[in-house]
């Protein structure tokens, strides 16, 4: 019977795209709804143009005002930054280190999002044409935000760290204590695993990545601790992270090709 | 003869189209848990319908367009949309004689139908399965049917889709 054949045809197809073997397929049909997203996505941005265009001259003057006074103090801050980081990279080379500073970046747009309502993923306007690979980190101005999983031509989709599937190698930077952060799939909460009861973690404690794994460059602020809970009956403690990248309600964002993985040794393959 | 029914194929796929559109069109966080299941409602009026033209194979390859869309497993949603177009087809009659708000409720167990199967592969690949937010998109698309029955049917009447 046709129904017989198209379930078995349906399990098929997922067990090989399970395993990554049909990308390829994944590719045409990311081309071929290309229209449709964009049909979705022009009209809102239109909209905002609209909006731009329309508000008031006051308040685009205060607007302007802030915003200057903002990046007075940016850039104050990223000229103390580039001092610091010249200087590190002097020491590095004192040190002789193989690690190097310093990654490329490229602006992306979120074209859609929320596509399926129990995981967390994002639907990028780059693509395979500006040379974005599966398993890039991507980035927005406060921290991590996730890292791509399927590449089209012209569109990515991303996961985002609160995807429940998502893990991500962090350390708390004020002791340097490793863990795993793991997603849990509702928005503005991650959890870190594996941390024991006795552990050197506190409401408050910043989180950064901690580059182990190789995918993620280390460093980047992932978020901060808001609860600890500690139960003697469970052999690790709860411990609640907010991420500090703005997950929801970001319009563009940074994919990262990171430049600071050390350099294999002789007779080694780097490995992914 | 020919001229006319391809005529009204257009429009038919459109209705999916505009489907696709509102199932990938950003909603506030509020309102998100709330979004019907636009692609399913829209199939299960068609192969209600017109269930000689619209059918099994029709279900499963929009469901992979559905997979494209939502970044699941290719063959996640072709499964729960196959499955529905069936139901539907063997309960087509007596599902066109019922009044609309019992159709709604029909709607509402094929919407659930199809989310829990769609539950249920994702249980097998370990993922997390919260079964309560199905609910969610299951009760919206009951409650919007009606609307969207009316308009599908004038559509259908327009174009002469049969």
């Amino acid at each position: 019977m046709r129904l017989a054949a198209f379930v078995l045809l349906s399990v098929l197809l997922m067990t090989l795209d399970r395993l990554h073997h049909l990308e390829f397929v994944r590719a045409g049909l990311g081309v071929a709804l290309y229209p449709v997203q964009m049909a979705v996505h022009v009209p809102l941005q239109a909209g905002s143009w609209v909006y731009d265009t329309f508000s008031l001259r006051r308040s685009l003057v205060e607007e302007n005002r802030r915003l200057r006074r903002e990046q007075l103090v940016i850039e104050s801050r990223l000229g103390r930054f580039d001092a610091l980081e010249a200087e590190n990279r002097r020491l590095r080379n004192l040190l002789d280190s193989s690690v190097k500073v310093g990654e490329q970046v490229l602006i992306a747009e979120v074209v859609a999002v929320d596509m399926d309502p129990f995981s967390r993923q994002i639907m990028l306007s780059k693509g395979t044409r500006s040379r974005v690979y599966a398993g890039q980190p991507i980035i927005d101005a406060n921290g991590v935000m996730g890292q791509v999983v399927h590449v089209n031509p012209l569109t990515s989709a991303a996961l985002l760290i609160t995807d429940p599937g998502h893990a991500l190698p962090v350390q708390i930077n004020r002791n340097g204590l490793r863990s795993v952060a793991v997603g849990t799939g509702a928005a503005g909460r991650l959890s870190l695993q594996y941390l024991p009861n006795n552990a050197d973690v506190r409401a408050g404690d910043l989180v950064v990545t901690s580059g182990l794994g190789g995918r993620f460059p280390s460093g980047y602020p992932v978020g901060t601790v808001t609860a600890v809970t500690t139960d003697a009956g469970r052999p690790f403690a709860e411990v609640v992270v907010e991420p500090s990248a703005q997950l929801e309600r970001n319009r563009e964002v940074l994919l990262v090709w990171p430049a600071n993985v050390p350099i294999a040794p002789p007779g080694q393959d780097g490995g992914a | 003869m020919m001229v006319r029914r391809s005529g009204g194929g257009l429009a038919l796929v459109l209705t999916f189209v505009i489907a696709f559109m509102l199932m990938i069109l950003p909603l506030p966080a509020l309102v998100e848990p709330l979004r019907p299941a636009w692609v399913t409602v829209v199939l299960v009026y068609w192969t209600m319908a017109v269930p000689q033209r619209v059918g099994v194979s029709w279900a499963w390859f929009t469901g992979l367009l559905k997979d494209g869309v939502a970044g699941t497993l290719l063959g996640q949603y072709a499964l729960g949309l196959a499955l529905v177009a069936f139901i539907v087809i063997k309960l087509h009659q007596r599902m066109r004689v019922l009044p609309l708000w019992q159709q709604g409720v029909g709607v509402f167990v094929l919407v659930l139908l199809e989310q829990s199967l769609f539950l249920w592969t994702r249980g097998i690949q370990g993922l997390p399965s919260p079964w309560l937010l199905v609910l969610g998109p299951a009760a919206a698309s009951g409650v919007v049917w009606p609307w969207i029955f009316i308009i599908l049917r004038d559509v259908r009447r327009r174009y002469r889709i049969e």
